[in-house]
């Protein structure tokens, strides 16, 4: 039976990882690849390298990056951050990323999703949905969430599965940060009108929330930073319970 | 030993490449006829959409070449998908290596499967070691039937190959090179054959 993913996402900022974490063993807590090679030995299926770095130097920052990774991690990882054209993909993807996600990008120029669609195929392209539930509008946002687009979630998501995005991360940004749990409701409703896989992101704050979030909001992966970094939630542990709890896992 | 991994610009080749160097050897990336038939084992990689590779084959004289090879060859993912009768996919004409036609999953299931699946029934060298219900990782949205050629099955809303081999000539479906200690394995008893 395929099994519900769990993914680490790490914030990187000129090749370093950004937000803190509380890994003791760890010779040097700013290296990502020394991060991964943990998250992999640990039992994270999959990881994704969120770049947040605005300098000039990124893109050759990203892609070296992506070459470490690749070098030293035995499972799938996906980069994003900034990623606007088929040559910053064709380079990431030759570096060794198994994905890549793009997010304003593609709501700036929708035809970027059936461009890399077509070139690398479906598989690896990972449309990324910013939103905020406004009076009952979940509306699309862009730069982390700070700027409102005209895009209802709903439609975009649908939009996009036809474009030939292969899966959807959807953040929602009334959860993130939150702690409280994913944003189950929604996540459900992209689940069933939508054929692609869905990762759920933004609200991870305990075990029972990612139990929540694959039996109620239906996700196919559930994503999260802050509570694998501090070691909050170990992922052994985190895959234990959900296979108690009657949720196909990977141990 | 000399692996070749055959170079036609479809694929995650850097990853299979570092897979390879972590279980302590080297592989060459090339599409030079005489390196392929001079290599003790053949690497035949390939992610993307099938017609479009088989052209880039037919284009190098590569898909001639293939299925004369005598020493042991690897297909992953795309790659053993090419080496099969035909592909749905863009209705594209195959290697013929297994006589099997690759088809595409159904609606009632989500396409792309993507993530980690079981493997059983597993037979052959290729899975020494490895133990029944092991999970490897599977990223497609077509696949082959299970055949008498099925050397490992899985499931996604029907059982199907997640391997195949006929003489010197194996294929998986998932990714060793993304598959953890599993795949690891899985690909070191390629290299030992």
């Amino acid at each position: 039976m395929l099994t519900k993913r769990i993914i680490p996402c790490l914030d990187i900022k000129n090749g370093r990882t950004v937000k803190g974490v509380n890994f003791v063993d760890l010779r040097d807590a700013g290296d990502p690849v020394e991060l991964a090679e943990i998250y992999a030995q640990t039992g994270a299926d999959e990881l994704v390298f969120l770049d947040i770095s605005a300098t000039e130097e990124r893109r050759k920052t990203l892609a070296d990056l992506v070459l470490r990774v690749a070098e030293k991690v035995n499972i799938p990882f996906t980069v994003g951050g900034g990623i606007s054209s088929i040559e910053d993909v064709d380079i990431l993807l030759q570096n060794g990323a198994d994905k890549v996600s793009i997010n304003s990008s593609a709501v700036k120029n929708p035809q970027l999703i059936n461009d890399l669609a077509a070139k690398f195929g479906s598989q690896c392209v990972v449309v990324a949905i910013d939103a905020k539930n406004i009076d009952g509008n979940w509306v699309v946002h862009l730069v982390g969430g700070k700027v409102p687009t005209e895009l209802n979630l709903f439609d975009w998501a649908k939009e996009v599965e036809k474009r030939g995005a292969g899966e959807i991360l959807f953040t929602s940004m009334d959860n993130d940060g939150t702690k409280d749990g994913f944003a189950n409701e929604a996540l459900a409703k992209l689940s069933t009108e939508l054929n692609i896989p869905i990762i759920a992101s933004g609200g991870a704050g305990s075990i029972q929330h990612f139990t929540d979030t694959f039996k109620d909001g239906k996700a196919d992966a559930a994503l999260a930073a802050s509570v694998f970094h501090f070691k909050e939630i170990e992922i052994r542990d985190l895959k234990e319970e959900l296979k108690t709890n009657g949720i196909p896992v990977r141990l | 030993m000399k692996i070749v991994i055959i170079n036609y610009g479809a694929g995650n080749i850097q990853s299979i490449k570092f897979a390879i160097k972590r279980l302590g050897f080297e592989a060459v990336l090339t599409d030079d006829v005489n390196e392929i038939l001079a290599a003790d084992k053949v690497i035949f990689p390939g992610v993307g959409e099938a017609s479009s590779a088989m052209s880039k084959l037919r284009a190098s004289g590569l898909d001639t070449l293939i299925p004369t090879l005598k020493q042991p060859v690897l297909g992953i993912c795309l790659g053993m998908q090419l080496m099969c009768n035909a592909s749905e996919e863009g209705e594209t004409k195959g290697l013929g290596i297994f006589n099997v036609d690759v088809v595409k999953f159904s609606n009632k299931v989500k396409v792309p499967q993507i993530g980690w699946n079981e493997i059983s029934n597993l037979t052959t060298n290729l899975f020494n070691k490895v133990k029944e219900k092991s999970h490897i990782y599977m990223v497609h949205s077509f696949y082959a039937p299970v055949t008498n050629e099925t050397i490992a099955k899985s499931n996604y809303d029907v059982d199907y190959s997640a391997a195949l081999q006929k003489n010197n000539f194996y294929g998986t479906q998932f990714h060793p090179e993304k598959s953890s200690e599993v795949g690891e394995q899985i690909l070191r008893n390629f290299l030992e054959m």
